[in-house]
């Protein structure tokens, strides 16, 4: 239980995908203008995340890792090359069939999420989750915990990122800094910041 | 390829250089930017594996792009990319294994780097493929530009070498440089490329953006 709590706080500060690992950069610069729509495309990166990252690592560990496929009498096949296309393949279907869930049965919050759905599927830090997942070797009770610590640390992010942002237009930014460049300084800083949780040992 | 074929393909790979560069205005394609340059040399790799897959998967998406029906073509297109991809992948740990392991997960990432999905939707999918897989040269390039510029910066200044050659000797080797730290931490990227943006739009004033708000200028005959 430990381990999880400790992976999970991990994830969100320390490891954070936005911060320290860039994962999910042009969403991020684009879509954090306003704290409403951060919120809602935060909350649908937790949602995609928690579902893709134990869907790939089943994916992986049962029929792409070296020796995987022994069950099925080849115990010498190594598939994992196929990695990339299978969990690229994995996140689009399960973006598609969630929005079709929740058009159905969650109107309320299809209609909150909106267009970022769709987004989701060509955003770096759902596949960059599934590929650290792989090279960590994480087993299926960890990368629930690592999908949904993950999604909640880009969400904290984002919305934070949102917050500086509508204080920002009140402010008089050089020319030339306007718009784009002045948000790189924040993220910059906000991500100095964020590299204070590196010395915390779990 | 007469005179008017040869200037428009000119400009379509000049154009994303400077005037319309992929990073910087259409802000494409920033995570993978960011996370490799902390040497110039795994930049080198990235910029080498990005520039690859945008030429080729705009040439290839561009010869089926009048076979391929609009509701199913984000799927073909990410077929084709991430496929392009693992053959990159599997390449660059045949021959450049060491490097390639700095670059851990981003090679992977190129599948969802925007800049690859962006050309082949708003350039590939409605130009014919020798002119698209310019535009894919293009636009790798102006990407190459600013990641190996950001790339030099830092291991420059973080550890006082180019490319691994001692260029500035540091003080634990007996030179005279102190190394900044700060360079090779993450948010290094982000000040030089918010400064980087900052250069670019002083220059080329067209790219500046509007303020959301206009802060009004009070007269000095205006009673506060």
């Amino acid at each position: 239980m430990e381990a999880y709590l400790s992976l999970f706080v991990k994830s969100i500060f320390i490891e954070n995908l936005a911060l320290s690992f860039f994962l999910g950069m042009c969403t991020f610069l684009a879509v954090s203008k306003k704290i409403g729509t951060a919120i809602g495309l935060g909350a649908a990166v937790i949602l995609v995340q928690a579902i893709t990252v134990p869907a790939n690592n089943l994916i992986f560990q049962h029929l792409l890792s070296d020796g995987a496929l022994a069950w099925a009498g080849m115990p010498d096949v190594d598939l994992s090359f196929l990695g990339l296309i299978c969990y690229i393949g994995v996140i689009a279907a399960m973006v598609q069939i969630l929005e079709m869930v929740l058009d159905k049965y969650f109107p309320a919050l299809y209609n909150a999420l909106g267009v970022f759905l769709p987004l989701i599927t060509v955003n770096c830090a759902i596949l960059g989750g599934s590929l650290f997942m792989v090279e960590r070797d994480l087993a299926l009770g960890e990368s629930v915990v690592y999908g949904v610590g993950s999604g909640a640390g880009w969400a904290l992010a984002i919305t934070a990122l949102a917050g500086v942002r509508e204080k920002l237009k009140y402010s008089d930014v050089p020319d030339g800094l306007q718009g784009l460049g002045i948000t790189f300084i924040t993220v910059g800083l906000m991500s100095l910041g964020f590299m204070a949780f590196s010395g915390i040992q779990l | 390829m007469d005179a008017h074929e040869r200037e428009q393909a000119r400009q379509v790979v000049l154009d994303p250089l400077v005037d319309n560069n992929p990073i910087t205005l259409q802000i494409l394609g920033i995570c993978s930017a960011l996370a490799v340059t902390t040497t110039l040399a795994a930049s080198l790799l990235m910029c080498l594996a990005l520039t690859t897959v945008v030429t080729f998967s705009n040439a290839s998406i561009s010869m089926i792009r009048n076979h391929v029906p609009s509701s199913i073509r984000i799927i073909v297109q990410m077929t084709i990319i991430a496929s392009l991809v693992i053959v990159v992948d599997q390449l660059l740990k045949a021959f450049a294994y060491d490097v390639a392991k700095t670059l851990s997960v981003f090679v992977g990432l190129i599948i969802t780097n925007c800049i690859v999905l962006g050309r082949a939707e708003a350039f590939a999918m409605k130009n014919p493929p020798m002119i698209s897989m310019l535009d894919g040269l293009g636009n790798g390039l102006g990407y190459s530009l600013v990641l190996i510029a950001v790339g030099a910066t830092r291991e420059l200044f973080g550890s006082g070498t180019l490319l691994g050659y001692t260029v500035l000797p540091s003080v634990n080797d007996g030179g005279w440089y102190y190394t900044n730290g700060l360079m090779l931490l993450p948010p290094s990227a982000f000040f030089i490329i918010g400064l980087m943006i900052w250069g670019i739009r002083s220059w080329r004033t067209v790219q500046m953006e509007k303020p959301d708000f206009e802060i009004r200028q009070a007269h000095h005959s205006e009673v506060v």
